[in-house]
C-alpha cells in the first residue's frame, strides 16, 4: 500500500471537481450580464447529475469487464463489489473519472449559451453521458481505439474533442441566437475562472498518471509551461494583429494550452509542450474565427478552444511521444526515432469519436427539439434566461 | 429657482464636487449615466472580433440652486470639468416651478 499514491488522487479528484466552478465563471463572465447565472447553473448542474450517473452505470459502461472492445459491463452498477481493501485504490478512481465525467459535458455549455432551454440541457447531459461519454470512454482507454496503439493521457480525444464536436453539432440543431453576439460582461470573473481551471488541471494531468510518480512530475511541468506557451502566444497575436494585447486573449491562450496538453501530458518532456502549446495557441487563435466565416453559432468557442485545442495537442503526440524518456510502453512519435503509425493511430481515435460524438449528439438534440423543445421563447430570450428560466436576478441595483 | 444639470467625465466629478462645495452649494445628486455625443464610442475586439460600445460613460449631477446664485454655479462646473478635449460634456439650466422640502413642509428657495 503507498499512501503517497492514494493521497496523490485523492487531491487530484478534489482539483478537477473544482475545475468545473472555474469553468462556470470563465463562460459566465464571458456570457451577457443577463444570462450569467443560466451559463454557471449549467455548469453545476453537471456536477449535481455526472455522479448520480457515474456511479449507478456509468463507470461501471465504461470499464468492466474489460473483455470487450466496445463497451463495458454491468458488474459495477452502484459500485458493486469495489470496496476499499488494500490501499482504497480502486473506489479513489471511481471518484477521480467521476469528476472528468462531470465537466466534460458542461464544456459543451458554452456553445449553447444565451438560448437553450434548461428542461432540454438537464434531459441532455446524462443522456449524452451516457450515449456519448461512456462509449468514447471506453474505446479509448482499454477499448479497440486504445488496443490499436493510439494514446491519450489525461483526456484530449475522450474529452476536449468528443464535446468539442458535441458542441458543433448542438448548435447546428439549436439554431443562431436572435440578437448579435455581446462582448464580455465581466472580465474579471472570466479570468477568475481562467485561474481556477489552470489550477485544478494539475490534478486533471498530473493526477492521471493515477500515482505520485514522474510520469506525474513531467505531466505537471507539461501542463504548466504549455499553457504559459499558448497564453504568451495568443496575446503576441491579438498584439500585434488587433493593437491590444487583452485579458480574454490570455485566458483563451491558456485554456487552449491546457486542453492541447491534456493528451500528451504524461507522453511527452523537454521543450516538448512549449512547442505544443505555440501550435495550440496560433491554430486556436485563428480557429475562434471560423464560425465567422461559416455562420455556426458558438457562442464562447467550444469548437475553437476545446475541439481544435484538443485535436491538435492530440495529433501531435504523433510526432512529441518520448516512450524511453517515461520507460513507457507507447508507441515513438516522428521526432523520437518512431514511424508515422503513432500518428496514423491518433488521426484514426480521433477520426472515431468524432464521428460517434457528432452523429449521437445531432441525434439527442433532435429528439429532444422534437419533444420538448430545445429553445427558450424569444420573450425568454430577449429578458434573459437568468429570470426567465431560473427566477433570479445575477446584479441588483 | 433653476434646475442646474450637468453632463460631465465621470474622472471629473471630485473636481466639480470640490468646486461646487467652494461655491456653497447645500446639495446635489449625481448619476451614473451613458450616452453618446461628438466623441461618439469606441470599438473593443474580442478574440479577433469588434464590438461597437456606441454608449460612453457620463456622470449627470442635478442641483437646485436660487435665480442669484446660477452664474456662479455654472462657472464653478464649466471650469472644474474642462479637459479641453471632446467629451467634456454640457451644462444646462431649466426653470423650476415648484420645490418643496420634504421634512419641514418649507417652499420655494426657502428650500433649497
Amino acid at each position: 500500500m503507498d499512501s503517497g499514491n492514494i493521497a496523490w488522487v485523492l487531491v487530484s479528484a478534489a482539483l478537477v471537481l473544482f475545475m468545473t466552478p472555474g469553468l462556470a465563471f470563465f463562460y459566465g463572465g464571458m456570457d451577457r450580464n443577463r444570462n450569467v447565472l443560466n451559463m454557471l447553473m449549467m455548469n453545476f448542474y453537471c456536477v449535481l447529475v455526472v455522479p448520480i450517473v457515474w456511479v449507478g452505470v456509468g463507470f461501471s459502461l465504461s470499464q468492466t469487464p474489460f473483455d470487450n472492445d466496445f463497451i463495458g459491463g454491468f458488474d459495477s452498477f452502484f459500485l458493486k463489489d469495489i470496496t476499499v481493501a488494500g490501499d482504497g485504490m480502486s473506489l479513489a478512481v471511481v471518484a477521480f473519472l467521476g469528476m472528468f465525467a462531470a465537466i466534460t459535458p458542461a464544456l459543451i455549455s458554452g456553445a449553447v449559451a444565451d438560448r437553450m432551454k434548461f428542461s432540454a440541457w438537464a434531459i441532455f447531459v446524462p443522456v449524452w453521458s451516457l450515449l456519448v461519454y461512456v462509449p468514447v470512454f471506453k474505446w479509448v482507454y482499454g477499448g479497440w481505439l486504445g488496443q490499436r496503439g493510439s494514446i491519450d493521457f489525461a483526456g484530449g480525444t475522450a474529452i476536449h474533442v468528443n464535446a468539442g464536436i458535441a458542441a458543433l453539432a448542438a448548435v447546428l440543431v439549436l439554431g443562431r441566437r436572435q440578437s448579435a453576439p455581446t462582448p464580455p460582461h465581466s472580465m474579471p470573473l472570466v479570468m477568475i475562472g481562467t485561474g481556477i481551471l489552470w489550477f485544478g488541471w494539475f490534478g486533471f494531468n498530473a493526477g492521471s498518471a493515477l500515482a505520485a510518480n514522474g510520469t506525474a512530475v513531467q505531466a505537471f511541468m507539461n501542463t504548466f509551461l504549455a499553457a504559459a506557451a499558448a497564453g504568451l502566444v495568443w496575446v503576441l497575436i491579438e498584439w500585434l494583429r488587433d493593437g491590444h494585447p487583452t485579458n480574454l486573449g490570455a485566458a483563451s491562450g491558456i485554456v487552449t494550452g491546457l486542453v492541447a496538453i491534456t493528451p500528451a501530458a504524461g507522453y511527452v518532456s523537454g521543450p516538448s509542450p512549449i512547442f505544443i502549446g505555440v501550435i495550440a495557441g496560433v491554430s486556436g487563435c485563428y480557429a475562434v474565427r471560423l464560425k465567422h466565416k461559416f455562420g455556426y453559432d458558438d457562442a464562447l468557442d467550444v469548437v475553437g478552444v476545446h475541439f481544435v485545442g484538443g485535436l491538435v495537442g492530440s495529433l501531435l503526440i504523433g510526432f512529441f511521444a518520448n516512450p524511453s524518456f517515461f520507460d513507457g510502453a507507447f508507441m515513438e512519435g516522428l521526432f523520437y526515432g518512431g514511424d508515422a503509425k503513432l500518428l496514423l493511430e491518433q488521426a484514426i481515435a480521433n477520426g472515431a469519436a468524432i464521428v460517434w460524438s457528432f452523429a449521437l449528439t445531432y441525434g439527442i438534440m433532435v429528439a429532444l427539439k422534437k419533444t420538448i423543445g430545445v429553445r427558450v421563447s424569444e420573450e425568454s430570450e430577449s429578458g434573459g434566461l437568468d429570470l426567465a428560466e431560473h427566477g433570479e436576478t445575477a446584479y441588483h441595483g | 429657482m433653476k434646475l442646474i444639470t450637468a453632463i460631465v467625465k465621470p474622472f471629473k466629478l471630485d473636481d466639480v464636487k470640490d468646486a461646487l462645495r467652494a461655491a456653497n452649494v447645500q446639495g446635489m445628486t449625481v448619476s451614473e449615466v451613458r450616452g453618446f455625443g461628438r466623441q461618439g464610442g469606441h470599438s473593443e475586439t474580442y478574440r479577433g472580433a469588434e464590438y461597437k460600445i456606441d454608449f460612453v460613460p457620463k456622470v449627470r449631477l442635478e442641483l437646485v440652486v436660487d435665480d442669484s446664485g446660477v452664474d456662479a454655479v455654472v462657472a464653478a462646473i464649466k471650469s472644474s470639468a474642462s479637459t479641453g478635449k471632446i467629451g467634456d460634456g454640457k451644462i444646462w439650466v431649466t426653470s423650476v416651478d415648484r420645490l418643496v422640502r420634504i421634512r419641514t413642509g418649507e417652499e420655494g428657495p426657502d428650500a433649497i
